[in-house]
């Protein structure tokens, strides 16, 4: 059944790119586009190699400490996989901070592992040279809360407080271009070029996007967590780039994803 | 001293009634978050490229829009659009039409002022990113309003190429915070891709009005 879901998503997406126009784009490009969908359609979502990657490195003795994740609370108790992600971001009192997925994953890194600080973060995304075990591992822990509604709560004081310095970044205004988030994903219906921009504001629109990350993107080849998708859109928005797992990125996901509350979690999917 | 204080000297005193409405004490708790979000994000970002940390910080105009969800009542409103008027510069020469051929080029060139981008490679516009402007690219975003027929609906008046102008240099000038960047103001083109681009859609010959 999921498969033939991912099809009939694949169609759609071959389809729009086929209506792409060949003015911006010249059509040899868009062929080949066509065809990384094509490769990638046949063998179904490429994010499962990642979930498979992943849950090896969940259970392997690694770091100094030889010891697996496998006891790593990532919100729901120690150990517990399913569903633990969309209770995410969260408090955790243990570290006294909130923490998204990649954020508790450094943590547990370090403090069950051994690893430091720097090592638990030294790949943040893969690239073509190099793979990245954390976006691996976000696709298993993801990958284990498909189905799963998301839940996050805002009990503890350090989750109101996350969650409302998170929209402040949402509303920050700078840069050259004067860019925030808002400007781009504060309206409904809005395009750039032909690129559909959802309402990260409103309930509906706010789930779809939400749900729909960690990605695997075709046209990167590459699985992509929610740490670089902001990443990512920092960059457009010309701001500097944003440290990986820092406050910022965990109060602006705390933002988002309270947002999509309710949200069917359908990640990691498969986009553009 | 903040109003809570005030409150209780004014109770201490026996005055009747508190001044401090419930307005007052969300616009402070508005104003604390706003600093605490900026303290986060200047622990939270790195310099990198061309983009310094110092884009963290916000002018008059980026702070307030911010500060009221790019929907500020209308005295705010007044008070950016004035001051970028203040801001708004015209070319010395008088020329505002340039080459609306090279003006294309910018408005379909979506480089500059990313941390991945070449600081030596000119920026371009990326008008189309928000606008449809020529028939022939159907790749055009919807942030902003269709400009196809923009000189040919308005007239070719040297006042409508001075609005055109001053829009493109600071369009918080004519509406406050707009979703179009500040292009003169905020040196993302020189003044002869302006041109160029005022041309595009103010030249009687150019796509954009035919
Ligand atoms: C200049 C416009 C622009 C700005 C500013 C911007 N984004 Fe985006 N965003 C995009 C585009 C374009 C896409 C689609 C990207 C793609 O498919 O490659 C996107 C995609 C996304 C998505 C994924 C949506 C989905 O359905 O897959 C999220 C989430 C997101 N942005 C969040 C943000 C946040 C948070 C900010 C502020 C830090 C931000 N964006 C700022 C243009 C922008
Ligand atoms: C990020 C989106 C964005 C980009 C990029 C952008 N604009 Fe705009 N533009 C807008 C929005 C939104 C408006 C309407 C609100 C306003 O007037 O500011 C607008 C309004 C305008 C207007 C006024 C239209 C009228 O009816 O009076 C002109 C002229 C214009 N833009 C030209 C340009 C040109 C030329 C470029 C490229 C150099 C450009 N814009 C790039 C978003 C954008």
């Amino acid at each position: 059944m999921r498969s033939s879901f991912l099809i009939s998503v694949g169609f759609a997406v071959i389809l729009a790119a086929t209506a792409l126009p060949a003015a911006s784009q010249s059509s040899d490009d868009t062929i080949k586009e066509i065809e990384r969908y094509r490769a990638a359609l046949a063998d179904g979502n490429p994010a499962e190699l990642w979930e498979a990657r992943g849950e090896d490195l969940w259970k392997q003795t690694r770091g100094p400490k030889m010891a697996s994740l496998e006891k790593c609370d990532i919100g729901l108790g120690a150990g517990i996989v399913k569903g633990a992600y969309a209770v995410l971001p969260k408090y955790f009192a243990d570290a006294d901070r909130v923490m998204d997925l990649e954020t508790r994953l450094v943590h547990c890194m370090v403090n069950l592992q051994g690893f430091t600080p720097e090592q638990a973060k030294k790949d943040p995304f893969g690239g073509p040279s190099k793979k990245s075990d954390m976006e691996a591992l976000v696709a298993y822990i993801t990958g284990a809360s498909r189905g799963v509604q998301m839940n996050v709560a805002s009990n503890h004081p350090k989750e109101q407080e996350y969650y409302e310095l998170g929209k402040k970044i949402f509303f920050h205004r700078g840069g050259p271009h004067d860019f925030s988030c808002a400007n781009c994903h504060g309206a409904d219906s809005q395009r750039i070029r032909l690129q559909d921009l959802p309402n990260l504001l409103k309930q509906p629109t706010a789930q779809r996007a939400y749900t729909s990350w960690p990605a695997y993107r075709v046209s990167q080849g590459e699985l992509r967590s929610f740490q670089w998708r902001l990443f990512d859109c920092f960059r457009q928005q010309r701001f500097p780039e944003l440290v990986f797992t820092s406050d910022a990125s965990v109060a602006l996901t705390m933002f988002l994803a309270k947002n999509a509350n309710g949200g069917v979690l359908s990640a990691p999917s498969i986009k553009r | 001293m903040n109003h809570k204080t005030i409150c209780l000297i004014a109770a201490a005193l026996m005055v009747a009634g508190c001044a401090v409405t419930a307005e007052q004490v969300a616009a402070e708790k508005e104003a604390a978050n706003s600093q605490a979000a900026l303290g986060m994000m200047k622990t939270s970002f790195k310099t990198r490229g061309q983009a310094s940390v110092d884009r963290l910080n916000q002018d008059e105009t980026q702070a307030l829009c911010s500060q009221y969800r790019d929907n500020p009542p209308k005295n705010i409103r007044e008070k950016i659009e004035a001051l970028n008027q203040t801001l708004t510069v015209f070319p010395a020469d008088g020329k505002l039409l340039g080459d609306w051929k090279e003006g294309e080029k910018v408005a379909q060139s979506g480089v500059g002022k990313q941390f991945s981008d070449n600081p030596e490679t000119p920026a371009g516009g990326n008008c189309y990113a928000c606008h449809q402007l020529t028939k022939a690219e159907v790749s055009y975003g919807n942030i902003g309003p269709s400009l196809y027929n923009f000189g040919k609906v308005r007239g070719y008046a040297p006042e409508i190429a001075k609005y055109a102008y001053g829009k493109i240099y600071n369009a918080e000038a004519y509406s406050a915070c707009s979703n179009m960047p500040r292009f003169g103001h905020s040196k993302i083109l020189t003044e002869q891709q302006i041109k160029n681009v005022v041309a595009l859609l103010m030249d009687p010959e150019s796509p954009v009005n035919k």
